[in-house]
């Protein structure tokens, strides 16, 4: 089967074709708002935001030079407008995101391994990660993207990326073995 | 300070170390996948290491996987501010790379087969009449061949080579007698260095057939066995598999 590729579909958003954004739309939007929905931790917000990432989409595509993929294209776009609203947010939000962090952690290493198996354990640490943590987490491992594009969406030098890639998945090993499974790294 | 003589090599492990995540994921150049292939190999540390890349990535797949999909307010909402939007003009001067690619995009694969037919049969008769006026005519000046093989091969029977199909991918029909459903299943993404003939003598090697992909992320869906397995046997099954060079990424599915 043959399929349109991205930045033909771009070109044709560009254009005003308004089928070429159903097409786009569906191929992408699951994606976008789970990186989103990982960032802001709401969903009616994240499902608020994908629809503002796509009309950005709509209006700018005609700018789109393809010099990266469109998903990173994308990608960028959804992040600046999660971060936007993850800066709007009160105190009192995120005094009640981190109270749900510390219940998750809740249990003794014990509980914990007799009630989960490694790999819940494993997402529950996942989830349990700094906001910019899970990010690089979640573009290099989920969402597929190289050193470079990673490097495009977050705005940061390649080698800062392998750095925090690294610390983030050293943050990890930490809480997990606070949860009693030691993976004899870092 | 890492002014040691061993130092150089350290630096070289842990810049190696930095990329096992994307190794893991397919993502890095040809180049450095072949560097941290080569350093894994002779690293069993590494390679304890690597397996920790491996399973943090599989889990976050089906982490994310299991965060669901928005409803389908946020596209009504969309197009319905869409169709808010002042119309625009069609802006004909976009990007050539993209026009390009849409005029072969629009192409069906039979217009394609046949444009390209078309085209090796002009290069053919072209080599050819260019053939004549260079060999054979001045050959014709001094003397006449009367014993020029009668046929040569024809020059346009370019046709795929036989195997290059994945196996199962398009006959579904010949995993051995399951019916679509049943039997024990996996995912699985190949390494990105893997040709099409590695694939297939995995396949044969183990007896499996993919019944559907590449989903995205490359990830194929492939019969393990042809009837359920227990969750013990399935997951030395898996291990079993995962040893092998070709697959990158492996995990349980239903």
């Amino acid at each position: 089967m043959q399929t349109t590729s991205d930045e033909v579909l771009i070109a044709r958003i560009a254009d005003g074709d308004r089928l070429a954004m159903q097409v786009l739309f569906a191929r992408h939007h699951v994606r976008v708002y789970r990186f989103v929905l990982r960032l802001v931790r709401n969903e009616a917000t994240a499902e608020d935001l994908i629809s503002e990432v796509f009309l950005d989409v709509w209006r700018q595509a005609g700018k789109f030079e393809g010099r990266s993929a469109v998903s990173t294209w994308m990608l960028s776009i959804a992040r600046f407008k999660a971060l936007s609203v993850l800066r709007r947010r009160t105190d009192d939000e995120l005094d009640d995101e981190a109270a749900e962090q510390i219940e998750d952690q809740a249990d003794d290493p014990e509980t914990a391994l007799a009630k989960k198996d490694k790999g819940e354990v494993l997402r529950q640490c996942l989830t349990s990660l700094s906001a910019e943590h899970r990010e690089v987490i979640d573009l290099v491992y989920y969402h597929e993207k190289s050193v470079e594009e990673v490097a495009e969406i977050t705005g940061i030098p390649e080698a800062t990326v392998k750095t925090r890639m690294f610390y983030a998945r050293k943050k990890l090993s930490e809480l997990l073995k606070e949860q009693g499974i030691d993976r004899g790294w870092p | 300070m890492n002014t040691t003589k061993d130092a150089p090599g350290r630096d070289e492990i842990d810049e190696i170390e930095a990329l096992l995540p994307w190794h893991a994921a397919g993502t890095l150049s040809r180049r450095d996948s072949q560097r941290v292939d080569d350093a894994l190999a002779g690293d069993p540390e590494l390679a304890r290491r690597y397996a920790l890349v491996r399973e943090e990535l599989g889990e976050t797949i089906r982490l994310n996987e299991t965060l669901g999909a928005p409803s389908a307010r946020a596209m009504e909402k969309l197009f319905a501010q869409i169709d808010a939007e002042p119309k625009r003009r069609a802006t004909p001067s976009l990007n050539l790379g993209a026009r390009v690619s849409e005029f072969f995009a629009g192409l069906t694969p039979r217009k394609l087969a046949w444009s390209a037919s078309a085209a090796a049969v002009v290069l053919v008769v072209q080599a050819g009449v260019i053939a004549n006026l260079v060999l054979i005519e001045p050959q014709q000046a001094q003397f006449k061949t009367a014993s020029a093989p009668p046929s040569a091969p024809p020059a346009t029977t370019l046709t795929a080579p036989q195997g290059t199909k994945l196996r199962g991918v398009d006959t579904v029909e010949t995993a051995p007698a399951a019916a679509p459903g049943v039997g024990a299943f996996t995912l699985i993404r190949f390494a990105p260095q893997a040709t099409v003939d590695d694939v297939n003598r995995f396949l044969e090697n183990h007896q499996l057939s993919i019944v559907a992909g590449p989903a995205p992320g490359g990830l194929y869906r492939v019969r393990v066995a042809d009837t359920a397995l227990g969750k013990d046997e399935l997951a030395s099954r898996l291990k079993e598999l995962q040893a092998d060079k070709t697959v990158e990424f492996i995990a349980p599915t239903q």
